[in-house]
């Protein structure tokens, strides 16, 4: 403990002198022990925006509203401290003109969001300003017009503005979330697929329960999804279109097709088969439909990750015996094994970013979410529980969410399955609202750019 | 004074020893249906004919097929060679302390360990298909060591 906080006072000493002259900044590389105070001023709406808002989206002020939505994303990510609104002294309206920044200096606000919204003929109207309270200047200022059935989204897009504008990372709040909604017994349960917002609203139901269907993945460039359905009791990798609800099988396998992912442009998957009891890892074009096998080997192969160039697969084998991470090049060759600490490796998911990959590890009956770097080096778990698996990279490659279950009594009481996410530093593990029991999330990428 | 402390020990004495007889029933419970930690019991097997049970259980992680279990395929494959019209599927488990993908791929190697049993023993392919539901569909609810081994299966099923 007393290293870690010599450690922490040694890193502020050694940033400081960079930063004395730069605005506010939020620092992500390390667990944020001190959030910064932000103060987010009700958008201001006048009252015929504040009627329209009533009728048409059954909101009682769609100010208040979208700054909530910002405000909770700000909580969330663990780097800002969103103050309590009581505590304003200055009109939403007079604020977004010009803050009196020692009034916001006063309840200690580092920075400042305030705006303007408007709702007339079908459009909905925003205006917004970040300011920097302690050097009284304006950091962002940015309009845009949407339709009303957005004003959610308004919220998530003006929390990635701030948040890249003060972190220096893009954002991840403009993202949906695809993942398994579970209820009933364990030993009759039932399974669809769910899409949510990344804060957990505007839930929707994708499949009807009628079959089982797992591990839904976010093509990466568009919103296409690809997941692993039993329809007619025949377990196949499908994809679906989100927008049309259009789907199709992918390819024409004799057999089971599963851990189904997308190539980074979104043009490829890469999936296992299994046949004669053994699995082995493919990729489809879904242009031309050309099939292409990628592994050779006896053991099983599966949880096939492309690299973010697209040039390596990270996958899971059990070819030394047990469950272990490898890479290979996109062809299949140069098998390299990298995981080697104690204890089996699954799930390894390659960081958006390139530098890192997710696992799940099961040591001596507990599961952990960990990262290694590309070659197995620098392993550093983040979490460890009862039962947890799955990772999947928030877009910018900071946050990972995953799936948690508990323990159950010899009669299955107790039994849940719970959506949780972490910071890439190990820091803000967070539970994940979702309207039933969930499994097996998915990131999507974010929707607007 | 006495008295009462002696009662007390008394008590204390019986009380101990029921515990010790709840914990050595649950043990030899355990023992008996667990060799190794393969599931030998037969609480949860059910029958394709007077004789032929449906299914062979695994260990953590194998898909190698015990005496027991091949005793089992056995006899299955006796019972299928006597009704030729009778055609199985395999369906293979995984017990939930494992990554999903992989359990669908080791629910679909130990269904394919007992096919090739049936197949050595005469049974054509053409009449088995195997089917893997790796952790999804457990036959026991609990999280415990005796619940897993019956969940780590492969169940022989008519298919019509």
């Amino acid at each position: 403990m007393m290293k870690k906080i010599r450690l922490i006072i040694l890193t502020i000493f050694l940033f400081f002198p960079n930063n004395v002259y730069s605005l506010i900044e939020v620092d992500i590389t390390r667990g944020n022990l001190n959030p910064l105070p932000i103060a987010v001023s009700p958008l201001f709406s006048d009252e015929k925006t504040i009627e329209n808002g009533k009728k048409e989206l059954k909101l009682d002020d769609i100010g208040s509203e979208i700054s909530n939505i910002i405000e909770n994303n700000l909580l969330r990510s663990g780097l800002f401290n969103p103050l309590d609104k009581k505590a304003f002294l200055q009109k939403s309206d007079i604020a977004h003109l010009k803050p009196r920044f020692e009034d916001w200096a006063l309840i200690k606000a580092q920075a400042l969001i305030t705006g303007k919204v408007s709702l007339e003929n079908e459009k909905l109207k925003i205006e917004f300003r970040l300011w920097d309270v302690l050097a009284g200047r304006e950091m962002i200022a940015l309009a845009f017009t949407t339709v009303p059935s957005n004003w959610r989204r308004v919220g998530h897009i003006i929390t990635d503005k701030v948040y890249e504008r003060l972190t220096g990372e893009t954002g991840y709040f403009d993202t949906r979330i695809i993942y398994v909604s579970e209820e009933g017994p364990k030993i009759k349960r039932i399974k669809k697929l769910a899409i949510m917002d990344q804060d957990g609203f505007n839930t929707k139901y994708l499949t009807l329960g009628n079959e089982l269907v797992l591990t839904p993945r976010f093509s990466p460039t568009n919103q296409m999804v690809t997941y692993l359905s039993y329809f007619k009791n025949l377990p196949r990798v499908y994809l679906l279109d989100i927008e049309t609800g259009l789907q199709e099988v992918v390819g024409d396998f004799p057999g089971m097709t599963f851990a189904p992912r997308f190539s980074p442009d979104g043009k490829k998957i890469i999936m296992s088969f299994a046949k004669d009891g053994n699995s082995e890892i493919y990729t489809m074009d879904l242009e031309n439909r050309i099939v292409e096998k990628i592994t050779n080997h006896p053991s099983i192969d599966t949880s096939p990750s492309f690299s973010p160039n697209g040039k390596y697969i990270a996958f899971n084998s059990d070819r030394s015996g047990y469950q272990q991470i490898y890479t290979m090049k996109s062809n299949g060759k140069s098998v390299k094994r990298i995981s080697f600490g104690k204890g089996l490796y699954g799930t390894p998911v390659w960081s958006p970013r390139g530098d890192l990959i997710a696992f799940t590890k099961l040591h001596k009956g507990k599961f952990y979410i960990g990262v290694m770097r590309t070659d197995g080096t620098g392993e550093r778990l983040l979490t460890e529980n009862y039962y947890q698996e799955a990772p999947s990279w928030s877009p910018n490659g900071r946050v990972l969410i995953f799936y948690r279950e508990t323990k159950s009594d010899s009669e299955g009481r107790g039994f849940s399955a719970k959506l949780w996410s972490i910071d890439l530093t190990g820091y803000n593990e967070r539970l994940v609202k979702t309207e039933t029991d969930a499994s097996d999330p998915s990131w999507s990428s974010l929707l607007s750019n | 004074m006495d008295l009462i402390r002696n009662l007390r020990n008394v008590f204390i004495v019986i009380l101990f020893g029921f515990l010790m007889s709840a914990c050595a029933t649950k043990t030899k419970q355990m023992g008996s249906q667990l060799q190794g930690d393969v599931y030998t019991g037969t609480d949860t097997v059910e029958y394709l004919a007077k004789g032929v049970p449906d299914r062979v259980f695994f260990a953590t992680n194998e898909s190698i097929l015990t005496t027991a279990s091949r005793d089992t395929l056995r006899k299955q494959a006796a019972w299928l060679r006597k009704n030729p019209d009778i055609n199985v599927v395999l369906e293979g488990h995984a017990d939930e302390r494992g990554t999903r993908e992989y359990n669908l791929a080791l629910g679909e190697r130990r269904a394919n360990a007992a096919k090739d049993y049936l197949m050595t023993y005469g049974i054509s392919s053409n009449r088995i298909s195997v089917i893997s539901y790796g952790k999804e569909r457990p036959v026991d609810s609990g999280s415990n060591p005796l619940s897993w081994s019956k969940n780590r299966r492969s169940v022989t099923v008519k298919a019509n």
